[in-house]
C-alpha cells in the first residue's frame, strides 16, 4: 500500500489523542478520546473543529477574469455561475455524458478568478477533468494551505474574537481576510446542518490557528466519525455513497442546485455533460429518488441494506447508501434510493438486516432542521 | 471472574454464568447504540452468534462463551445501550445462562491471562 499523506496538523490530532484511520489516502483522525457520539453532540450545542485538509482547493484563473472561467465551467456544471454574486459560493456537481455525477464540490466567485473545493478521493480526477475540459483556463491545485471547519451555534464568536468581521459574513459568502495566522479564505459554510466556517489557512499557520481555537472552551476537535453522521443527520450527501457516477442528479433529489437558467427554456439551458438525460428528467422526473429514511426500530440500517415494499417475498425495490445512529435525533437514520412512486415521506419500506425484515419509513431530509445564517 | 478471546467476561453466581463485554472491548467499539439480545429459554451452543451489538462504527456479535441456555437477559440494555460504555463489567451485562458443561469454564482465561492477552 502507499503511503498515506499528512495533513499540516497531523502532529496536532495525535497529540490530541486522536484515532487515526487511512481516509482517501491521508492519515486521518476518526475520532479523538470523547468519541464519535460526545464530538457530534457537542458540534451541535456548541462548536467543533474538523481538519479536512484531506480535500482538493483548486484556484481557477482565465484572462477574461472569473466571467471567462464561469462561463467555461458551465460547460462541465449544471450550475447558474455566471450569475453568482462576488464574494458569494454554490454548491454543484460534474457531471458525466450520461448525467451521472462524477464529484461534488464548492465553487466560489472570488472576484477576479473562481476558487473551487472538491472531494479529496476525487481530487487527482477533478484537476484532470478540469485541465482537459476548460480551455484558456489555468487550474492551479492549491497545495500548500490546510483547510479546516469550525462548525456549531458558538462558531461566530469564537471564530470573530480571532478574526475580525466574519460575523457579518451570511451563509455561502466568502472572504480573504488578512489575520495574525496570515490570510484566511473563510467561508460561512459546512458539512454538518449547522451555522459554521470553513477556513483556508497557509500550512505553517494552520497550527497555531487551530490551536487558538480549541483554546476556547466551547470548542472541541471533531473526528471523521462524527463528521459522518452531523452531514447525514444534515441530509447532505457523501459522494461515492449517496451519490457517484450512477446516480443523475435529479435521482439524488438534487433539482434544486440546478438553476432555471440551466434548465430547458433558460438562456444557457444545458450544454454540460449528460444535459439530454438531466433536463428532461427534471422535467418528467426520474424514475427513483434518493430519500431520507427512519427506521421504525432501534437498530440501524447500514450502507447496502437492500429494501423492499412488502415484509415478506419480492424483489428489493432499492437500497440503503448511508445509514448510522443519529445523536441528536437519538435514533437510527439512513439515506438510500427507492422508486419514485415509493418515496413519499410516510410510505412504509421494509430493509432487510441480519436476515429479518424490519420496517422503516420514508422521512424528511435534512433530519434536523438546518441552522444557518441567511 | 473469567475471560475469552472475544473479550467477554463470565461470572459465576451460584451455578449460573452472567456473561458481558470487557471494558476493553466497549473501548474498542466506540459507543453503542443497539442491542439485542437472545430470547430467554433459548438452548445455545459454545461460538453461536446470540447478541448483536451495533456502535457508531458498526455491528459485531457476541458468541455464546460456552454451552448451556439463557436463563436471563439485559432488557435495560435495549433501551439504554449506551450502558455498555458506562459500565460494561457491572451493570451491562448481557445475558446469564445455565452452562451444560460447567467444565468448559476451566479453558477460559482468568484476569491475568486475559490481561497480557490484550497487552
Amino acid at each position: 500500500m502507499a503511503d498515506l499523506e499528512i495533513t499540516p496538523l497531523n502532529a496536532l490530532h495525535r497529540e490530541l489523542g486522536a484515532k487515526m484511520v487511512p481516509f482517501a489516502g491521508y492519515d486521518m483522525p476518526v475520532q479523538y478520546p470523547m468519541g464519535v457520539m460526545k464530538e457530534h453532540l457537542h458540534c451541535r450545542a456548541s462548536a467543533g473543529l474538523v481538519d479536512v485538509s484531506h480535500m482538493g482547493q483548486v484556484i481557477l484563473r482565465a484572462p477574461g477574469g472569473y466571467a471567462e472561467v464561469a462561463r467555461a465551467i458551465e460547460a462541465l456544471v449544471p450550475v447558474d455561475l455566471l450569475g453568482l454574486g462576488v464574494m458569494r459560493q454554490r454548491y454543484g456537481f460534474f457531471t458525466n455524458e450520461d448525467g451521472g455525477i462524477l464529484d461534488d464540490l464548492m465553487l466560489a466567485n472570488r472576484g477576479d478568478h473562481m476558487f473551487v473545493v472538491v472531494n479529496a478521493a476525487c481530487k487527482a480526477d477533478d484537476v484532470a477533468h478540469m485541465r482537459a475540459g476548460l480551455s484558456g483556463v489555468e487550474v492551479e491545485e492549491v497545495t500548500d494551505r490546510a483547510l479546516l471547519a469550525l462548525q456549531g451555534p458558538a462558531a461566530e464568536a469564537v471564530l470573530a474574537g480571532l478574526v475580525p468581521g466574519v460575523a457579518e459574513m451570511r451563509f455561502m459568502d466568502v472572504g480573504i481576510v488578512g489575520s495574525e495566522f496570515a490570510d484566511l479564505w473563510i467561508s460561512r459554510s459546512g458539512y454538518t446542518g449547522e451555522d459554521g466556517y470553513e477556513i483556508s489557512v497557509t500550512e505553517d499557520q494552520a497550527e497555531p490557528l487551530a490551536r487558538a481555537l480549541l483554546a476556547h472552551e466551547a470548542v472541541a476537535p471533531i473526528g471523521l466519525g462524527a463528521r459522518d453522521s452531523l452531514r447525514l443527520e444534515a441530509g447532505l450527501c457523501l459522494y461515492g455513497h449517496d451519490i457517484d457516477t450512477t446516480t443523475s442528479p435529479v435521482e439524488a433529489s438534487l433539482n434544486w442546485a440546478i438553476q432555471k437558467v440551466r434548465r430547458a427554456g433558460g438562456d444557457r439551458a444545458g450544454g454540460f455533460p449528460g444535459a439530454a438525460r438531466i433536463l428532461n428528467e427534471l422535467q418528467t422526473g426520474a424514475a427513483r429518488a434518493r430519500v431520507g429514511l427512519r427506521p421504525e426500530g432501534r437498530a440501524p440500517m447500514r450502507e447496502c441494506t437492500p429494501l423492499f415494499a412488502s415484509a415478506e417475498g419480492g424483489d428489493p425495490v432499492g437500497h440503503v447508501t448511508s445509514g448510522a445512529f443519529g445523536p441528536t435525533i437519538e435514533g437510527p437514520m439512513s439515506m438510500g434510493y427507492v422508486p419514485a412512486d415509493m418515496a413519499t415521506e410516510g410510505n412504509e419500506l421494509f430493509g432487510e438486516v441480519r436476515g429479518k425484515r424490519l420496517p422503516v419509513r420514508v422521512a424528511k431530509l435534512p433530519f434536523i432542521p438546518a441552522n444557518f445564517k441567511r | 471472574m473469567k475471560f475469552t478471546e472475544e473479550h467477554e467476561w463470565l461470572r459465576d453466581e451460584d451455578g449460573v454464568i452472567v456473561v458481558g463485554i470487557t471494558e476493553h472491548a466497549s473501548e474498542q467499539l466506540g459507543d453503542v447504540v443497539f442491542v439485542e439480545l437472545p430470547e430467554v429459554g433459548k438452548q445455545v451452543t459454545k461460538d453461536d452468534e446470540i447478541v448483536v451489538i451495533e456502535s457508531v462504527k458498526a455491528a459485531s456479535d457476541i458468541l455464546a462463551p460456552i454451552d448451556g441456555e439463557i436463563v436471563e437477559v439485559n432488557e435495560t440494555l435495549t433501551d439504554e445501550p449506551g450502558k455498555v460504555n458506562d459500565d460494561p463489567q457491572g451493570d451491562a451485562w448481557f445475558f446469564k445462562m445455565k452452562p451444560s458443561e460447567p467444565s468448559q469454564m476451566d479453558d477460559l482465561m482468568d484476569e491475568a491471562a486475559y490481561k497480557k492477552y490484550i497487552g
